[in-house]
């Protein structure tokens, strides 16, 4: 097989590169199809590692790696006292992607910049219904439609950005997917073809890859942008070939139909392990998968109860069955690997015997209450049933009963928000931008309804929230969050139960692949050894 | 023969009709919403959603959607995709080459292979043969086709390395698809080696597909012959002193055709149905996996439109089984 794909790389290059000799391929089993190449209407990680990480670059960059962020088009920025208004210099001679579609005739500029932001913004853009019903989730669920006063063209290379108030996370939020900058010149050029809907399928970006070829549901192509501000790719062809189980993926890697896959299943770890032909890359993800109880109803309306459901949760043996070992017992509401986590903070002891005595003592008798399990998995919580399953044992050594319920997945989140939800509710969350406010948001009073499943609305965690967000002094943020964090584990609005491992399994032949905190696949920098 | 044409046809519209309602009110009953899907974890704002809900038409009566919808179909547009924002007839017609292509070869291995079983079967009926071939076909319409596709992936790609593991061609091949149908654009790319790639990618995932249909045709043929080999025109002509080869094939085979051709045709509904988990497990991008992907994200277009071409081919399948019916037994024609 490998001499196979040498043999058949040596013949695409032949034929598609026009004469590079040993064009370096790497094949990615992806998990799914993308919606679309466009990266800002949609919010599926498969669609950002499709289009905006492969494709596009943003004006900030996430480090590889890691959730600081550098330089990206911007080569610097300043930022005014009062925190409103960022300035960004632009990079010069970044270029956009010339392929048989579309020929740019001019560098990136400040239009290009406008123009990606005010398409998913202001609905009087002919951009903003291009495709039909998008509601740009990601651009309004970061707040931007009410954080952003306006985005100004100072010069060609420098763009400035007017708040409406201050926002810490806006330069990481900068570096997110939805943020990414398309070419102004080859949306112009489509709407007055007529073709606005090519704009997603044949896109045109600044990042290191540029779109081939896509066979829907199958493979995806794309090969090194020659001229990457960043410098062209060590390897020639990135192809993905659209795998969605798990299983397979595996053994198309194993079988070497594929150099790295995605998403692999637990129980297949150990054997992509053992394969003398692959290594395993693990990192601990930047998650958290909890259970929130309704804190506006009695009995969980009061701090022991909660406490002493918490106690009786054997948080271990969840890691061990349903994480089966990948994974690891959360005591804060942030991941370790976030700044800011509090490390002096002690999880709730796992002691049924105190857990009883303890509901007793709150006057609690015969407690009858519900688990709510997600219908579907998800790298915060691989098997939410299981985990109900689990959590019901438990508590029915402390006299509690439960019952385990579940609806269809949409459907599971819009009843877990009604305020007068029965029973405890089981969720997670994964960083969007490493910052802690990213986490810590969704236990805010303004949250409530939304991503505040625990309706908790706790004054002294909410000033906490505020504060964090009003000052840009990282060792003053770091302590303040470190306090939320305390409030939050002697209030104990929900149960927090794990903070899972992401693996990534390939081929020892690939090197430079950089697992990323917040789940995103780059291969920008991987190269391939024949 | 005329006749019997527009009297098949006329039934054909009450059907569509039926099918349409069927596939519009189907995907509206399941749980969940197609505006909250298409928003995934982040959610959309209550204003935002409401807007939507006015643009899709979601706020209008389901009476007046349905006849949106039929009036959109008459008139050739089978809408847009809510979650692709593709047209969903686009899509189609990218994916169902893929489909046909797979469950053609899947109809012939099965037919091929389960004819001659079922007529063995029943000319050797309660032999070592007939037993043993019974009990396979047995064992394969129980087969859970998920499981099984998985089982010779692992076996054939994994411990043999013989066939390639999923998808259509190997990556090395690329070449833009000219009918869609990988068979034959891999002949007309000119490559070497790109037909037998294509060819060894059919494999695994037309067996699979293959198995079910397999099994219910070699049943059905088995049925079919023993009764007809039952018959007094039958033990006429062995009496007649023909030989065997003739009197099966010519005389039992003949008439006991005409339920195993009805089965070969219902067996394209069952190939559709299959190919839904078949091509999910080889990665194979054909209409099943985009109807699954659709109903998971309640993209109710592509679902209500999707569900109604599907059946509609089904349909048209079922109508030329019922012409070649027709066919080979003149009676059916006269009533």
């Amino acid at each position: 097989m490998n001499k196979k794909l040498t043999f058949a790389a040596a013949l695409l290059a032949a034929t598609v590169m026009g004469g590079v000799a040993n064009a370096k391929q790497l094949v990615y089993c992806s998990e799914a199809s993308p919606a679309g190449f466009d990266p800002s209407p949609w919010s599926g990680g498969n669609d950002f590692d499709a289009s905006s990480r492969t494709i596009y670059s943003r004006l900030v960059e996430f480090e590889h790696g890691k959730t600081t962020i550098s330089p990206g088009l911007a080569e610097s920025w300043t930022v005014s006292d009062d925190g409103l208004e960022y300035t960004f210099k632009l990079k010069s001679g970044v270029k956009f992607q010339t392929t048989d579609y579309f020929t740019p005739t001019r560098d990136l500029t400040a239009d290009d910049v406008i123009f990606s932001f005010e398409r998913q913004w202001k609905k009087e853009n002919p951009w903003f219904e291009y495709l039909p019903g998008t509601g740009w989730e990601y651009f309004a669920g970061m707040g931007f439609p009410d954080l952003l006063k306006e985005v100004v063209k100072v010069d060609d290379l420098t763009v400035k950005f007017v708040l409406n108030k201050p926002e810490v996370a806006f330069l990481p939020d900068l570096g997110m997917d939805f943020a990414s900058i398309v070419s102004k010149e080859y949306a112009d050029q489509l709407e007055k073809a007529g073709t606005k809907e090519q704009f997603t399928q044949k896109p045109i970006g600044t990042g290191p890859f540029q779109f081939v070829d896509y066979q829907v549901d199958a493979v995806i192509r794309y090969q090194a942008w020659d001229g990457y501000f960043g410098g062209r790719q060590k390897i020639d062809d990135l192809i993905f070939a659209i795998t969605p189980d798990p299983a397979v993926r595996a053994q198309k890697l194993k079988a070497g139909e594929c150099d790295i896959m995605s998403y692999p299943a637990p129980a297949d770890i150990a054997g992509l392990q053992a394969d003398a032909n692959l290594k395993v890359d693990e990192q601990e993800g930047l998650n958290i998968g909890y259970m929130a109880y309704n804190t506006t109803q009695a009995p969980f309306d009061k701090v022991e109860v909660r406490k002493a459901l918490n106690m009786a949760v054997n948080k271990q043996a969840i890691i061990d069955a349903v994480y089966q070992g990948a994974g690891q017992v959360a005591v804060n509401p942030i991941p370790p690997t976030m700044w800011s986590y509090n490390t002096s903070i002690k999880d709730d002891e796992y002691n049924p015997d105190a857990a009883k005595k303890m509901l007793e003592e709150a006057g609690v008798k015969d407690l009858s209450m519900k688990i709510w399990a997600m219908p579907v998995s998800r790298p915060y919580n691989p098997n939410a049933q299981r985990v109900a399953e689990l959590i019901q044992a438990d508590y029915a050594k402390i006299g509690v009963k439960a019952e385990i319920v579940s609806y269809e997945w949409t459907e599971y989140r819009e009843r877990g928000k009604a305020k007068d939800r029965d029973g405890a509710f089981q969720l997670g969350w994964t960083g969007d931008n490493g910052d802690p406010d990213n986490f810590l948001f969704l236990l805010g009073c303004d949250a409530i309804g939304q991503s505040n499943y625990a309706i908790w609305c706790n004054q002294e965690f909410q000033d906490l929230l505020l504060k964090g967000k009003a000052t840009t002094d990282v060792a003053e943020r770091t302590k303040i969050y470190e306090e939320a964090q305390v409030v939050f584990k002697r209030e104990a609005p929900w149960l927090t139960i794990a903070h899972s491992k992401v693996f990534m399994p390939m081929n020892k032949k690939v090197s430079g692949f950089v697992m990323d905190p917040l789940g995103i696949h780059r291969f920008d920098g991987v190269d391939v050894t024949e | 023969m005329l006749r019997f044409l527009l009297q098949k046809l006329a039934l054909i519209v009450p059907t569509v009709i039926g099918i349409s309602l069927a596939a519009f009110a189907f995907v509206r009953l399941l749980p969940g919403d197609p505006i909250l899907a298409m928003a995934g974890e982040r959610g959309v704002s209550p204003e935002r959603y409401a807007e939507l809900v006015v643009r899709f038409g979601y706020d209008k009566p389901y009476i007046v959607q349905y006849f949106n919808y039929i009036g959109d179909v008459l008139s050739g547009d089978f809408g847009i995709s809510i979650a692709t924002k593709r047209p969903v007839l686009g899509e189609f017609q990218a994916l169902f080459p893929a489909t046909l292509e797979l469950a053609t070869v899947a109809l012939i291995i099965a037919v091929l292979i389960g004819i001659p079983a079922g007529i063995f079967a029943a000319v050797k009926r309660g032999s070592w043969f007939d037993q043993a071939t019974m009990g396979v076909a047995l064992t394969g319409y129980s087969m859970p086709i998920f499981w099984w596709g998985l089982l010779l992936i692992i076996f054939f790609s994994g411990y043999l390395g013989w066939t390639p593991v999923s998808g259509r061609i190997g990556l090395q091949y690329f070449f833009k698809p000219v009918t869609g149908f990988m068979l034959i654009d891999s002949l007309l790319s000119g490559k070497p080696g790109a037909f037998t790639s294509a060819l060894s990618h059919l494999i695994l995932p037309s067996i699979v597909l293959a198995t079910i249909p397999l099994a219910v045709i070699a049943r059905q043929t088995r049925s079919a012959m023993l009764e007809v080999l039952g018959e007094d025109y039958v033990r006429t002509a062995r009496a007649k002193g023909l030989a065997p080869r003739r009197v099966i094939g010519l005389h039992a085979f003949r008439n006991a055709l005409i339920p195993v051709v009805t089965t070969i045709g219902l067996q394209v509904g069952t190939l559709m149905a299959g190919a839904i988990l078949t091509e999910t497990i080889f990665s194979w991008p054909g209409i099943g996996k985009w109807m699954i992907d659709a109903i998971g994200k309640r993209d109710y277009v592509v679902v209500q439109s999707g569900l109604l071409i599907i059946a509609l081919i089904v349909m048209a399948v079922n109508l030329i089984v019922d012409v070649l019916y027709a066919v080979i037994n003149p009676r059916i024609r006269v009533q």
